[in-house]
């Protein structure tokens, strides 16, 4: 039996050893910083100001909130469906890795999964900094050829007459997956209806919450 | 360029192993080095197609080990040699030893929000009307560039369908490389898992790639 957590700690205790100029990335980059702040390069109050927004305020609750209300008003939905870039823009979600957004819609046809094999670009505006596992070598290489294994790894099995469409995001779209709306949730508001989209669910590794187990 | 960052239909990687509540950082290094790499972009020197062949060229056993960031880190080191920002002597000695050139924009804290949600838009008019229409067949080429594409290895060659043409951008194989923007409209080609795959793959998958017009070649 495999256990993943040993295997990624055994892969993280190995990866310093292959070049000694990064076998210590802090100092690496405090290195880094120092030389451009002395050079007024870079401002380091910039930096924090940047982390503080991918911490607090640009994250999945953004995509989450554009899931619900396409959940609950048909206009908004056949708007984002038409001009996903402009429909989000309207909830004030603008901005870097955003720029040219495209919205894709799960059906009981067809399940759409997004992956970035040749990088690691994600739709930052809606959810943020991307987690580490959609920037690395196993999903970016698989996603594409055996998604069912991958949606396995992440506890979700489709019916096998499920169609499965995975977008590359080769070029400078962006893309959102709209989860199906669960059922039992026709009296819930667009806040109770935010709490059951998952980061993962607006990737296409995951599918919303059930009502029961909203987080 | 065939690179370790090419990775779509590649074997060996292991599980997929999703961390349950993810942090978003998992060293303060990694903040740093996601302010530093977003401030540097901001002297105007390079976009992100150069970027993104900088850090293909981080040499293949290396980017197979590193963290994301860590890839973002050497490919920044290569970018601020290359445009006279910093040395790497500089860089192991850990201070200024010369003066830079002056780039066009230093970030400031007070730039971060309205720098980070005007982001950089790279849709560009073209003069010329699409080649292409929704529901055209198409094939995309097959070529193997030393220099940056966006034509994955496992889309190279293959029959496809144009679902949408999704505007007009930036091609990325020639401002990666100081050609200039040379804009081209895009389209999202789809492809089955039969004609990409062969024998064995899943029925019931499909594929896309957003392809720019110069990839494409009607059938």
């Amino acid at each position: 039996m495999h256990n993943h957590h040993q295997d990624h700690d055994h892969d993280h205790d190995h990866h310093h050893h292959h070049d000694n100029r990064y076998s210590d990335m802090q100092a690496r980059v405090r290195s880094l910083e120092t030389v451009l702040t002395e050079k007024g390069l870079i401002d380091p109050a910039a930096i924090d100001a940047i982390v503080e927004t991918y911490e607090t305020k640009v994250g999945p609750r953004n995509g989450a909130r554009v899931v619900a209300k396409a959940w609950s008003d048909p206009g908004f939905s056949d708007w984002l469906k038409q001009d996903a870039t402009a429909a989000i823009a309207s909830l004030g979600f603008t901005g870097r890795q955003g720029e040219h957004m495209r919205a894709v819609f799960n059906t009981p046809e067809t399940h759409n999964l997004v992956v970035c094999t040749l990088c690691s670009c994600y739709p930052w505006a809606v959810l943020g900094l991307p987690p580490v596992w959609y920037k690395a070598p196993a999903y970016r290489s698989r996603a594409v050829i055996d998604p069912r294994s991958v949606l396995a790894e992440f506890d979700v099995t489709l019916p096998e007459d499920t169609k499965i469409r995975v977008w590359d995001s080769t070029a400078e779209l962006r893309y959102l997956v709209v989860p199906m709306r669960p059922s039992g949730t026709e009296g819930l508001d667009e806040e109770k209806l935010a709490d059951l989209v998952t980061r993962d669910s607006m990737i296409g590794t995951g599918l919303a919450l059930a009502p029961e187990n909203a987080r | 360029m065939n690179g370790p960052h090419d990775l779509g239909g590649q074997m060996g990687f292991g599980p997929v192993a999703p961390e349950p509540d993810e942090p978003y950082f998992h060293a303060n290094w990694e903040k740093r080095a996601l302010g530093i790499t977003l401030s540097c972009g901001a002297f105007g020197a390079w976009m992100i197609d150069e970027s993104r062949h900088a850090r293909e060229n981080v040499p293949p056993g290396d980017y197979l080990k590193a963290s994301y960031y860590e890839i973002w880190i050497r490919a920044l080191e290569t970018l601020l040699e290359r445009h006279g920002f910093a040395t790497a002597q500089e860089i192991e000695a850990g201070h200024k030893l010369q003066e830079p050139p002056r780039p066009k924009r230093v970030l400031t804290a007070e730039m971060v929000p309205g720098v980070l949600a005007r982001g950089g838009p790279c849709d560009r008019p073209v003069a010329t009307a699409p080649r292409f229409a929704a529901g055209d067949r198409v094939r995309t080429r097959n070529f193997n560039p030393e220099t940056h594409t966006r034509l994955p290895r496992y889309a190279r060659g293959k029959s496809g369908v144009v679902e949408a043409v999704q505007g007009s951008f930036v091609f990325a194989d020639d401002n990666a490389h100081g050609r200039g923007e040379n804009p081209q409209w895009v389209y999202t080609v789809v492809f089955d898992a039969g004609e990409i795959w062969g024998e064995g793959a899943d029925p019931s998958l499909t594929v896309s790639i957003d392809a720019w017009d110069s990839y494409l070649e009607r059938v």
